[in-house]
């Protein structure tokens, strides 16, 4: 296979993008966990799932907000979903981004509601008929189609990047995954994070969170070696080098901490807040890496 | 309808950058020094919608010519009059989430400048690096093949103003025809690099905006017909990798929770 040639110009997707890349992953994410602990934890994991829901609305709330603040014509952010040239729908599913576009409003949706059903389960009365309803069959059939969602909008973001032809991003067809997996770990370590600041958590969930965690870690580094194969085939992995090896060391020790903290004696008690927030900050420092570097 | 860019006859002028802007009422960029041949104007972007490259195939210090051509004892003074290709599958028109991109009678591909929201996917799309945003409308632009102009009968400006006629509009089947006997032309004269760019279908299934080079496509920034893929190659690795990363993922999870609810059954058991 010859090396890839680009002669694109860059799009200049630049912060508002980050910071949506960032708060899409993680509200898809800790849907998904809360989801998982919903239908698979024990009953002391209930308190950690309603926090989960929560997380992921107040995450996707500033999302659209970075979309429409990103657009040169804002006002025409509903373009997206409705056809201004001939009428109908705009909906190409061979354009994520025109499939995310759907894809969020369902997943936000999907969180809304279950984030009432969990400020329901936490005294807020008034929604109590939505927690009523999701506690049965219903809410784990709407958990379920919500995680989907989730999922998507975690992942769509790096299969929106792929779809181009700009270096780096067209060359690593697994970014999709490599998001989606990031999103989880990064979810994980956000969860862990209010877990241990709440007393009304068990603490056994913090540690089937913390397993959780490391297994996410596990499958995002996989993914991320893949990606990084598929860019070096494609001869264009040194637009990821130079200053962003700075951000490279930041995504390294997030994916490191879970693991470091726990087996260092001295870093055992900086633990429960450190190790997570390096987390975060390398689930954000690999979306600014493989944003920024593809456009310089 | 489209262009038939016979670079082996153009000779750098620049008329047809300055009819397009004349036409078209673009502003232009801020002048700069580029340092950079006789170009002034750097890539087509939402002000240049056209772009005259000079490539200059001269030996170095040392005598060295580094990319020799068959020209004049290896060395070529190379200019394009670069523009959007008007691919017949295009990556702006395939990508665009808004519709706003769609094919015109001409066959031409138009950007809909009320419809354009200025999401930028089109120019991380575009392989030529055509597509251009203007901060001031806040949308997409690009060569429209003067769909104004064709609408009244008039050929697009860059073509009236070209001297040597290296831009030559018309209908695509006697563009194909005049290529192909210059080429033959070309080729019997010597010059053995000079092919056709876009002519067939080779290059996103043909270009309505085609060339005749004088070297290699790279050469000319344009992706060999080996490398001119769709950004939609990517959509179905993209999907699946995702789907099976989120099997996986939830399997991890199900694991994580599972294993130490079981573990803690088995303590309290005990």
């Amino acid at each position: 296979m010859p090396p890839a040639e680009h002669f694109a110009a860059p799009p200049n997707w630049e912060w508002w993008i980050l910071a949506y890349f960032f708060f899409g992953g993680i509200s898809g994410g800790s849907y998904a966990i809360g989801t998982l602990l919903r239908l698979v934890g024990t009953p002391a994991d209930q308190r950690a799932a309603r926090i989960a829901f929560i997380a992921s609305f107040v995450a996707l709330l500033p999302c659209p907000l970075f979309l429409i603040a990103d657009l040169g014509q804002p006002l025409r952010f509903i373009n997206m979903l409705l056809d201004a040239s001939g009428g109908g729908l705009s909906f190409k599913p061979w354009s994520p981004m025109s499939l995310g576009s759907w894809a969020l409003l369902g997943f936000g949706l999907f969180s809304f509601v279950s984030f009432l059903g969990a400020v329901a389960d936490g005294g807020w009365h008034a929604a109590d008929p939505i927690a009523r309803i999701l506690r049965g069959t219903i809410g784990a059939v709407w958990n379920v189609i919500g995680t989907g969602l989730g999922f998507f909008v975690c992942g769509y973001t790096g299969v929106l990047l792929a779809v181009s032809n700009q270096p780096v991003w067209s060359d690593g067809w697994p970014l999709g995954g490599v998001f989606l997996a990031s999103s989880l770990t990064g979810a994980a370590a956000l969860l862990l994070l209010l877990a241990r600041s709440r007393r009304d958590v068990d603490a056994g969930t913090s540690v089937r969170l913390e397993l959780a965690d490391r297994n996410f870690v596990v499958l995002e580094v996989v993914l991320i070696a893949v990606f990084l194969v598929t860019v070096a085939v494609a001869g264009t992995i040194g637009k990821m080098s130079g200053v962003w090896l700075l951000l490279w060391l930041v995504v390294i020790l997030g994916l490191a901490a879970p693991f470091a903290f726990t087996r260092v004696d001295a870093a055992r008690r900086w633990a429960p807040v450190t190790a997570p927030i390096l987390a975060l900050l390398s689930v954000l420092a690999l979306r600014a890496l493989v944003i920024f570097s593809a456009q310089t | 309808m489209g262009f038939f860019t016979d670079t082996s006859i153009c000779i750098g002028c620049k008329a047809c950058e300055v009819a397009c802007k004349e036409w078209n009422q673009l502003e232009g960029n801020k002048p700069e020094l580029l340092l950079d041949s006789f170009d002034n104007t750097g890539q087509l972007d939402a002000q240049n919608w056209r772009h005259v490259q000079f490539i200059e195939q001269i030996p170095d210090n040392n005598g060295v010519v580094m990319n020799p051509t068959p020209i004049a004892g290896g060395q070529a003074w190379l200019m394009m009059s670069d523009v959007c290709k008007h691919c017949q599958n295009a990556s702006c028109l395939e990508v665009c989430p808004t519709n706003a991109i769609v094919r015109t009678e001409y066959d031409s591909v138009f950007i809909q400048q009320d419809v354009c929201n200025g999401c930028r996917d089109c120019i991380s799309a575009c392989p030529y690096g055509v597509i251009g945003f203007n901060e001031k409308t806040g949308t997409a632009h690009k060569c429209t093949l003067c769909y104004d102009r064709l609408q009244n009968g008039l050929q697009p400006a860059c073509a009236k103003a070209c001297p040597t006629e290296s831009i030559k509009f018309g209908y695509l089947d006697d563009l194909q025809a005049a290529a192909d006997k210059r080429l033959a032309a070309l080729q019997t004269a010597g010059y053995k690099k000079a092919q056709l760019y876009g002519r067939d279908a080779k290059v996103y299934g043909g270009l309505n905006a085609f060339f005749l080079l004088m070297d290699e496509p790279e050469v000319y920034k344009l992706p060999s017909a080996q490398n001119a893929t769709l950004p939609s190659r990517n959509n179905l690795a993209g999907y699946a990798g995702g789907f099976v990363t989120a099997v996986v993922g939830l399997v991890a999870g199900v694991l994580a929770f599972r294993s130490q609810r079981m573990n803690e059954k088995t303590d309290a058991t005990r």
